[in-house]
């Protein structure tokens, strides 16, 4: 089972880099460009194959580790494949 | 007095701050690497500035649960002064023995020079000889210093008389322009609850002694040496 996970930071949260990423892209001329935000993506590979184990496990991962969840948001995707 | 400096893999303010302290206690402090699963017994644990762990993933979420954070998390609960420098700062935020977060700074550059903060307490462990308060000069030298907590979290902080240092002007006002990072409120530095643990980006390690150009920095440790001896 593979587990994608993406963090991503809360609403609200002033993300700089976003900004500048926004701003760059104005100035090649992306017009109507607005609210980018940048994020992480990770995958896991685990060792094993029920999903309601896997979604338990990673979840335990997002908070104790993958994700501050005083400013990130986590969202997890389980592949079977 | 006992103090232990936790020394993580990146950590560079280890050597630094033994000195500091060392010089305020007459002896060097002990040093512990981040492996060791217990710190024996001491009045004082420093978590030193650097890039422990390369900042992946997070700046301190990796050594924020390396082996020797246990304790470190056990012993502060239960008492024992922690100071969390920098680095050390962004440990123990990671670690939930601070509120916040550290994030980049507004600028998205990396800052290294001095700054003034103002001293906001006095009535602790790390602070007591900074007598009246006033401003200090103390190097900066960070990318994610940039505190930020919910607005409950940072009114309960200065409710409760939590924020240790601010930045502000040469007169001590907490301005937007003395404001190096973007630092919610212009928070430097943080107390837990109790008094008991500190964390602050400005480097005070890098200002204590003559031959560095200033001793602002002297204070902290000295009354470290005192409130503890």
């Amino acid at each position: 089972m593979k587990a994608k996970i993406r963090v991503t930071l809360k609403s609200g949260v002033l993300d700089p880099q976003g900004k500048a990423i926004e701003n760059a892209l104005g100035s090649l001329g992306f017009s109507g460009v607005s609210d980018v935000r940048q994020g992480k993506y990770l995958e896991v590979d685990l060792d094993t194959s029920d999903e309601a184990e896997a979604r338990t496990t990673v979840e335990a991962m997002c908070q104790k580790l993958l994700a501050n969840t005083v400013i990130e948001n986590y969202d997890i995707e389980l592949d079977p494949a | 007095m006992k103090a232990h400096v936790i020394v993580f893999p990146g950590s560079n303010c280890d050597r630094d701050v033994a000195v500091s302290l060392g010089e305020a206690m007459g002896r060097p402090p002990e040093m512990l690497w981040h492996g060791e699963t217990e710190i024996p017994e001491t009045d004082l644990i420093v978590l030193p500035g650097g890039f422990s762990y390369g900042d992946y993933l997070r700046c301190g979420a990796i050594a924020a649960k390396s082996p020797i954070m246990r304790d470190v998390v056990k012993k502060a609960e239960a008492g024992t002064r922690v100071l969390g420098i920098c680095n050390g700062f962004q440990v123990l935020t990671e670690a939930g023995l601070l509120p916040g977060v550290l994030m980049q700074n507004a600028s998205l550059k990396y800052i290294c020079r001095d700054v003034m903060i103002r001293v906001e307490r006095t009535d602790t462990a790390f602070a007591g000889k900074y007598g009246n308060g006033g401003v200090l000069r103390i190097p900066i030298a960070h990318h994610e210093g940039n505190y930020n907590a919910d607005d409950d979290t940072l009114d309960r902080l200065e409710g409760d008389g939590r924020v240790a240092f601010r930045y502000c002007t040469a007169d001590g006002d907490p301005s937007a322009e003395a404001n190096p990072n973007g630092s919610a409120r212009n928070i430097a530095g943080i107390y837990n609850e109790a008094g008991t643990v500190l964390g602050l980006m400005p480097h005070p390690e890098r200002l204590a002694d003559p031959e560095l150009g200033g001793t602002d920095g002297s204070p902290m440790f000295t009354s470290l040496v005192e409130a503890l001896q």
